[in-house]
């Protein structure tokens, strides 16, 4: 058996240590990293996965702890993906979320892997979608996607979740305006987080305003809800309404859903195998190096010199 | 696009104290020269620290205890990566743990015991040094 | 009334130019400073001389005054130590109640002046001593008290209304102050004559110490009913030591030190102020905890600015009336974490200059290390050397003769000056955030905190700060040549044995119904020393009465902020 056909049965399997190996390689890119994703591949699909956005101390981590916990409890087992950022200039990164989610770590219904965005923008890491699929392929019910939660537009999370959950707090500022911008459109579900402070009925009626002026007609309607990660109250009125946007996804929504993920997942390993492709030629002629000479000396804009080398490279590809 | 992989480290707190400075220090530090850090908190049981290193595929474990248990934790928490098959992480432990003790904390398989006064400079050489080759 | 007249200042600021421009010029060309800038471990600028320029604007009346006198700058007594010494603490306590016991006897003989008790984790934590968590822990760093049995075997033989004694303890305070009446009751000591202190001050615990057992609220309640308990009932009883120590070793600078425990100080007056009960009555008792570390005169500035910042925040925040109520009187313990295992002789030398400073900073009572602490628990003989360092500070060095010996020094002056100038704009941000729990949960002490053991770390690593025998002066090959106390297995096996005897052998139906009434009190949110004494009476064990109050206030989850 070769070395990917043996991770690729033991996260059939469910076993720990070969879903943990697997996402490890996914995340290094390791030679062997493309051929294990098309071979599980053909097992995803059955999970149901969910996304959390929303700026940092909203409390994410320790709502998807109690989230977890209720999921665990209605039998259903999880897997879950905790994005954290990674320093742009030390390349390091603190881990930190599975801290709150801790306990959990000895069910063996529940699997959590940290993972640092390796600066990857929109609040995952390249390798997200990838470790999400290793999680799907090893059965878990529900797999959980924690994004980064720096505070910026991290619309990412849709094209790897298909319910998205957004997080809110009250006090947390004026975030209100970058819910605006960009996370909006993509929430499934609104949570206010913290509901025991006072402004949290404020808060989402804020939300609840905003959402009004959206007045396309849609099939879902994003809810507002209100939990406190804490005591966990409110949790299971959320689990109630992501199970609901699930039924919906699967009456036919999803399969819009399905093709647009697929979609996008597509364009992106296009690009990615362009690039690197096109790149890797480039480099080899020298043409690239000298072509960034004369930007530098102002002698040629970007786009020319990006138009220019194509040209050639495209024609190539094409013959 | 390239491989990059990236050295994982998991800084554990066994034991009931609360001297988080050191482990602190260290994982910060650990982070700063580019590597990715999990801290478990205080107050970790054996099995916790073993499946957080299993689930989060580790490289490398630093074990900080100041609590004088270490004769009575670290056993446990070798014996249980051995069972979970973590048996190519490298495992350092840092703290107070009198001299006498470490020839056999180093007989579990710790590969280094670091007392107080230990640099962080050093610290972060060994770990580097000292990743695990993976086939 | 200025410290100099006008035209002074303004002599000595001439001269000081032409110093600068002639003398200092010369000097400084044959040998360049070691440093192109000095700073004390609060990050301070360290001028290379201070003179009365920088006492300008002091007022002697106004900032520094008379010893026992607003704002107590020079201390809160007005003799001091030429009337008496400081109270002589060692902390101990570690292997079987019956163990701590004989050494507390032996200190007691040896001229000790009071009792500190030292508990192992699993007290700390309110596990019973055969709970799974308290495995390998029960007696090692500590005493193991689980009951109030351990406690009569603790004080066994100790009469109560002759020693005072401190309890190093805080979310199971209630419990283990609760142990110690009930055995007072049994000795037949009225309650208005047991002294000592119960450490009590479970702020710190968030982002200090770090052993924390409820959540934020029900931690600073408990502390809370203990203050009001003690008001009420023991008048002698110092209710919370408001701690910066551990605030301290865990990285903190002393600034930092300063003004999050006086902060921390602030909290537990609101929080007793909304009991009912008036400033008065209970802030003469409030006690605070410093540690000393290295810099010899920072810390001594620390010092007085704590006492003055403090009197002037009962007298005009809080709108206290009796000089008392104004008073810091505070414990000072030598620093844990500037102990090196490497050539642990040198220990001697370093807490002996932090006792010094703790002295002459002007402390009611101090715990001095003993050099082997940085190994292992302090053995017999190690600690009968700390003490006698308290005891050579006291009779020999001569710095006990007079108040205050260093007050009038520029740069001492002016240090406690910045000292208390920077905890102010550290009071003022964090009452914008609300106060100490929003800044606890929005994790700006553990930023803090953190932000400075790195930066101490770094410069350490970068040989920017000497540390003798560490990072310079080092001995090749440097091994521990000194013995080491070690706890016994067979510890926590006998102890563990007794307390399960003692949970078969009790009226466990008694145990039970009061119990149960320990819920009903916590639910109804009364103040709960009354039953928690009942129940150490019946012999409920300090696991139980903690799982009865996990069970209502929920158990607290780390913030962890590195």
């Amino acid at each position: 058996m070769t070395k990917v056909e043996e991770l690729t049965q033991g996260v059939l399997s469910g076993d720990v240590r070969s879903i943990a190996r697997a996402i490890t390689i996914i995340e290094n890119n390791a030679p062997e990293a493309k051929k294990l994703v098309s071979s599980i591949y053909p097992h995803t699909g059955k999970a149901h996965i969910i996304g959390f956005t929303g700026a940092g101390g909203a409390g994410k981590s320790t709502l998807i702890e109690k989230i977890v916990r209720e999921y665990r409890r209605n039998g259903k087992t999880v897997g879950v993906v905790a994005v954290d950022p990674t320093s742009p200039f030390t390349g390091g990164a603190f881990l930190g979320d599975r801290i709150r989610m801790q306990e959990l770590s000895t069910d063996p219904g529940v699997f959590i892997r940290s993972m640092a965005s390796r600066n990857y923008p929109g609040g995952i890491a390249r390798a997200t979608k990838d470790a999400v699929k290793v999680l799907d392929a090893a059965g878990k019910d529900i797999v959980i996607v924690e994004t980064v939660g720096a505070g910026q537009s991290e619309v990412e999370i849709i094209k790897v979740a298909q319910t998205v959950v957004v997080i809110h707090a009250p006090g947390l500022g004026d975030e209100i305006q970058a819910i605006k911008a960009g996370i909006m459109e993509i929430a499934d579900i609104f949570v206010v987080n913290k509901a025991d402070r006072e402004n949290a009925s404020k808060t989402a009626m804020d939300i609840q305003a905003i959402l009004q002026l959206n007045n396309k007609e849609t099939a879902w309607k994003p809810p507002v809800l209100k939990t406190a990660a804490l005591t966990g109250e409110g949790v299971p009125q959320l689990i109630e309404k992501i199970e609901e946007h699930r039924l919906l996804l699967e009456k036919g929504l999803k399969h819009k859903r399905s093709r647009e993920k697929a979609e996008a997942e597509l364009i992106e390993a296009i690009k990615e195998k362009v690039v690197s492709s096109v790149l890797e030629d480039l480099r080899k002629e020298g043409k690239f190096e000298q072509l960034v000479g004369k930007i530098v000396e102002r002698e040629i804009d970007p786009a020319t010199a990006a138009e220019k080398l194509l040209k050639k490279a495209l024609k190539d590809a094409e013959a | 696009m390239q491989t990059e992989r990236k050295i994982r480290v998991l800084i554990a707190k066994p034991g009931l104290d609360s001297h988080d400075r050191g482990a602190k220090v260290v994982a910060r530090a650990l982070r700063d020269a580019g590597m990715e850090v999990i801290y478990t908190g205080l107050r970790q049981t054996p099995e916790l620290i073993a499946e957080t290193a299993l689930q989060e595929d580790v490289d490398v474990i630093g074990l900080s205890i100041l609590s004088g248990a270490h004769k009575t934790l670290f056993p446990r928490i070798m014996n249980l990566l051995k069972k979970k098959g973590l048996t190519d992480v490298t495992v350092f432990a840092g703290g107070i743990i009198p001299e006498e003790d470490v020839a056999e904390m180093k007989k579990l398989g710790i590969k280094e015991v670091f007392g107080p006064g230990t640099t962080t400079e050093l610290i972060i050489k060994y770990v580097c040094e000292n990743v695990p080759k993976r086939t | 009334m200025t410290m100099f007249d006008e035209k002074e200042i303004k002599e000595v600021k001439r001269e000081r130019a032409r110093w600068e421009q002639t003398t200092l010029p010369n000097w400084l060309k044959q040998s360049r400073e070691r440093k192109s800038e000095f700073h004390n471990h609060s990050g301070m600028q360290i001028k290379r001389v201070y003179t009365p320029e920088d006492m300008e604007n002091m007022d002697y009346i106004r900032d520094l005054g008379f010893p026992g006198e607003y704002p107590f700058t020079r201390g809160v007594h007005a003799t001091m130590y030429r009337g008496r010494l400081w109270t002589m603490r060692m902390f101990s306590g570690f292997g079987t109640a019956a163990d701590t016991n004989r050494r507390f006897k032996y200190l007691l003989k040896e001229g000790e002046t009071g009792l500190s008790i030292a508990f192992d984790y699993p007290t700390i934590m309110g596990y019973d001593s055969d709970h799974p968590m308290a495995q390998g822990e029960v007696g090692i760093c500590g005493v193991a008290i689980a009951s109030l049995k351990d406690m009569e075997t603790l004080l066994d033989g100790i009469p109560l209304d002759k020693v005072t004694t401190s309890m190093t303890i805080n979310g199971p305070a209630p419990m283990l102050l609760a142990m110690y009446v009930a055995v007072g009751d049994k000795q037949g000591v009225p309650r208005e004559k047991l002294g000592g202190t119960t450490q009590n001050d479970n702020l710190k615990e968030f982002f200090a110490q770090k052993l924390c057992m409820f959540p934020p609220k029900p931690s600073v309640k408990l502390t809370t009913d203990i203050i009001e308990y003690c008001t009420r009932h023991l008048p002698r009883w110092n209710p919370v030591s408001i701690s910066g120590y551990h605030i301290r070793e865990a990285g903190a600078t002393a600034l930092q030190e300063l003004a999050f425990t006086i902060y921390d100080g602030i909290s537990y007056v609101e929080s007793t102020l909304e009991r009912g009960l008036k400033v008065d009555d209970f802030a003469y008792r409030l006690s605070f905890f410093f540690a000393s570390h290295n810099d010899f005169i920072e810390e001594i500035a620390k010092f007085r600015a704590a006492r003055r910042l403090w009197a002037k925040l009962m007298k005009e925040r809080f709108k206290a009336k009796s000089p008392r109520s104004m008073w810091m009187r505070m414990h000072v313990q030598t620093s844990g974490c500037t102990l090196t295992p490497q050539q642990p002789l040198n220990n001697i030398v370093r807490t002996t200059m932090q006792a010094l400073s703790a002295v002459l900073g002007g402390t009611q009572s101090l715990h001095t290390n003993s050099f082997d602490e940085a190994l292992c628990l302090p053995t017999e003989g190690a600690v009968r050397v700390a003490l006698r360092t308290q005891q050579i500070v006291a009779h020999e060095s001569g710095v006990t003769s007079t108040v205050d010996p260093l007050a009038g020094s520029y740069y001492v002056e002016a240090l406690t000056n910045e000292m208390e100038e920077k905890a102010w704009e550290y009071i003022h941000k964090i009452d914008d955030m609300g106060g100490a729990i929003p800044a606890i949960e929005k994790g700006f002490f553990q930023k803090e905190i953190a932000d400075s053991a790195y930066k101490y770390q770094r410069e350490i690593d970068e040989k920017k700060r000497v540390v003798v025998g560490v990072n310079d002066y080092t001995i090749e090959g440097d091994k521990c040549p000194i013995e080491i106390l070690r706890i016994e297995p067979k510890v926590e096996t006998a102890q563990v044995a007794s307390l399960q005897k003692l949970k078969r052998e009790r009226d466990n139906r008694k145990v039970k119904e009061v119990l149960d009434k320990l819920h009903d009190s916590a639910e109804k949110d009364e103040n709960l020393m009354p039953t928690i004494i009942e129940a150490v009476k019946a012999y409920a064990s300090l696991g139980e009465i903690t799982e009865v109050l996990r069970t209502v206030y929920g158990e607290y989850k780390e913030l962890i902020v590195i």
